[in-house]
């Protein structure tokens, strides 16, 4: 091959479709060699946002993360986890390794408010990691918190609502996760590198949070829609 | 030794201009009796031809859009004082020379500040921006500094022996001698130092009393003296009169930062932060408008001080236009030199800090927290807020959710699949929050993971938490 393309294709920002990209940045590692393999650079990536796209809230989206977060809280960095939609339980969170003392939780009063809070903490170079719960998203607050997550070198993840997928978004992953009877199935709708087709199967037993009596069987009595049981 | 004089010429006038940056026609007018004469003018009333020593009366004729002030001497000392604390952040040997002038050791700090061109310039900057204007020069002893910096003549002269030279050719209106002294001296056709030093000793002392030759070896460095310094005062407050009324709060961040450089000062030579400082702002009818300035840990640290009052500024609204503002802070804390370099000049802590104080500004302070477990069975009483970094560890082996719902909701039994448990909890009953319940892990549709209990009093069933 010609020697000027090898060297192009060197460059960390190109890779070729049948590649994952190599990344200089660093990476997290997520804690589950499953989902590692198939993420650019082997991790949850610093310095780009991430995308988690849920149908319903409580099938394990945090402790997807909590390996990471662990990990991440044992820096001197703040952890900032912006709008949580409900309270951070601190004795989970502290059982599930999380230094607390580098937790910040910020609570805004208005949306705007909100969007600023995760821009200003993405880009203070302080977080290690942001976690952000944001109403109303549009393509140029999302590239904002994108821009502000390179500066800042930051992990920043976003949880939003499934019927996102469709739209169009500057993350740089983003993740469609699925309940499945011992973990997660974690579609992957976009990443630095060529496409996934099947969902990467995560198994959350092992982690912190939960304890599973027996294996459960496909639910038959259900609660009509956590939503709808929270909201009432 | 080595001193530098700092004469303040325009002191009088600029305790009234120095808030504001366009310059109005403004001369600061002395009462003797009942007449009134200009003590100093600005440019713009010079212009139009106001002279010191003319009587207000005609100053006001001259220019009619004149603003003429009284001159307050209360407030001149207590700018110099001021300028004291500044000056104290680049050496403690800093002496008050009263009415418009300081004194300052700068021998034994010039390899600090990397050399006396380096110093100079900083301290002329300085002095620039905080809105004075003045006279430097320096000399081996305090008083010839001082009478070069009075004289006008920008000089620094390193070596003794060349002092009388100089020196000589100096008027000796300059000197701190009475003004009959002063005009008999000229009779004699003694009109320079030079001119003093040739006279009989004798006779001048005789005639003039041993004041003067006292004056006159000081000077030289025949006689030693040393000036008392300055002792910082144990609090901050200053405050300064704005030349015209402002009316929106970010037009007040001028006038302030003026205010702010003078703290950065005081606080460099108390090798000490602030918690807090409070910028007072006085209005003319209406009670003050206090604005807050809290930092995460104590800080002395100009442009952070500079960008959080800015942030602060741009969210308050002034009840009505203000005509003074007060730069005020109690909440003073040594901080050691290491401690400085450990944590507010290492780009990781002090970056967080920065992030906690600007976030807290904006959403409020009750908005930003950390959390920490508390030791209750109650749930919803196992945690609480704390400030922000404060959390203590507390491991615990429960197995419980990540996500705590604030208020139980209520969910029906038979649409539970349950888990594991029960896990019964009964708690509280001392305070009137008492609790009976029977927890479980129950799954919900999809793959939602809940947290639910069975209320002993009422039977009914709720969700609390989510296993996220």
């Amino acid at each position: 091959m010609n020697a000027s393309l090898d060297l192009v294709l060197q460059h960390p920002g190109i890779w070729r479709g049948d590649q994952l990209a190599q990344t200089d940045e660093y990476t997290l590692p997520t804690g589950f060699a499953e989902l590692d393999e198939q993420l650019p650079g082997g991790g949850w990536a610093r310095g780009a946002l991430t995308e988690i796209l849920l149908e319903r809230e409580g099938i394990g989206e945090l402790r997807l993360l909590l390996p990471a977060l662990a990990r991440v809280s044992t820096q001197s960095t703040w952890q900032a986890w912006v709008s949580p939609p409900h309270i951070p339980y601190a004795p989970a969170l502290s059982t599930a390794g999380i230094n607390l003392k580098q937790l910040l939780v910020a609570q805004p009063q208005t949306p705007a408010d909100a969007w600023w809070t995760a821009e200003q903490a993405l880009r203070s170079g302080a977080c290690s990691a942001v976690l952000a719960w944001l109403s109303t998203p549009d393509e140029k607050r999302m590239r904002r918190l994108q821009l502000g997550a390179e500066t800042g070198k930051a992990w920043g993840v976003l949880f939003r609502s499934a019927s996102a997928a469709q739209e169009r978004s500057t993350a740089a992953l983003r993740l469609r996760l699925e309940a499945t009877a011992n973990g997660l199935a974690v579609h992957i709708l976009k990443r630095r590198g060529g496409q996934v087709s099947k969902p990467v199967l995560v198994d959350l037993q092992q982690t912190n949070g939960v304890r599973r009596a027996r294996p459960s069987a496909p639910a038959l009595s259900v609660v009509p829609s956590l939503r709808a049981v929270v909201r009432n | 030794m080595f001193w530098l004089a700092i004469h303040f010429p325009a002191l009088p006038l600029e305790i009234y201009s120095r808030g504001g940056a366009a310059p109005e026609p403004l001369a600061v007018i002395e009462k003797q009796g009942n007449r009134s004469r200009v003590k100093v003018c600005n440019e713009a009333a010079s212009e139009r031809g106001v002279r010191a020593g003319m009587p207000g009366a005609a100053a006001q004729t001259l220019v009619t859009n004149l603003v003429v002030r009284v001159r307050d001497l209360a407030a001149e000392q207590e700018s110099l004082e001021g300028l004291a604390s500044w000056a104290g952040g680049f050496t403690p040997a800093v002496s008050l020379q009263p009415p418009e002038g300081l004194l300052i050791e700068i021998g034994s700090c010039l390899r600090l500040h990397r050399g006396f061109k380096n110093l100079i310039a900083q301290m002329s900057s300085g002095l620039n921006e905080m809105g004075y204007s003045a006279s430097l020069a320096c000399a081996p002893t305090p008083h010839a500094a001082w009478l070069l910096a009075l004289a006008g003549k920008e000089v620094a002269i390193r070596d003794p022996a060349k002092l009388e030279k100089f020196l000589g050719a100096l008027s000796v209106r300059w000197l701190s001698q009475p003004q009959d002294t002063l005009d008999s001296l000229e009779m004699l056709g003694a009109h320079t130092l030079g001119d003093c030093l040739r006279f009989p000793r004798a006779g001048m002392a005789r005639r003039f009393g041993q004041g003067l030759l006292d004056e006159v070896d000081r000077t030289l460095g025949r006689l030693p003296e040393s000036p008392e310094f300055f002792v910082p005062p144990p609090s901050f407050q200053r405050r300064l009169e704005l030349p015209s009324l402002v009316h929106e709060a970010e037009a007040l961040l001028f006038a302030s930062r003026r205010l702010l450089l003078e703290l950065e000062g005081y606080l460099n030579l108390r090798q000490a932060g602030v918690h807090e400082f409070e910028l007072v702002c006085h209005h003319e009818d209406v009670p003050d408008t206090v604005v807050k300035v809290g930092f995460a840990q104590p800080t002395r640290a100009f442009d952070r001080m500079l960008l959080l009052l800015r942030e602060t500024l741009g969210r308050t609204r002034l009840a009505a236009p203000v005509h003074t503002i007060r730069l005020q802070s109690s909440l003073i804390q040594t901080i050691e030199l290491s401690n400085l370099d450990l944590f507010q000049d290492s780009a990781e802590t002090g970056d967080a800090n920065l992030l906690l104080e600007r976030l807290r500004i904006r959403l409020g302070k009750e908005a930003v927290f950390s959390i920490a477990p508390a030791t209750d069975h109650r749930p919803e009483l196992a945690w609480r807020p704390c400030d922000a970094g404060d959390a203590i560890k507390s491991p615990g082996k429960l197995q419980r959710p990540l996500w705590l719902l604030p208020v139980p909701r209520p969910c029906q039994r038979d649409r539970l699949e349950l888990q594991s448990g029960p896990e019964r909890i009964e708690s509280g009953w001392w305070d009137g929050m008492d609790v009976a319940r029977d927890y479980y892990v129950a799954q919900g549709r999809n793959g939602s993971r809940l947290w639910v209990f069975r209320d002993h009093s009422s039977g009914g069933w709720f969700v609390h938490g989510l296993f996220a």
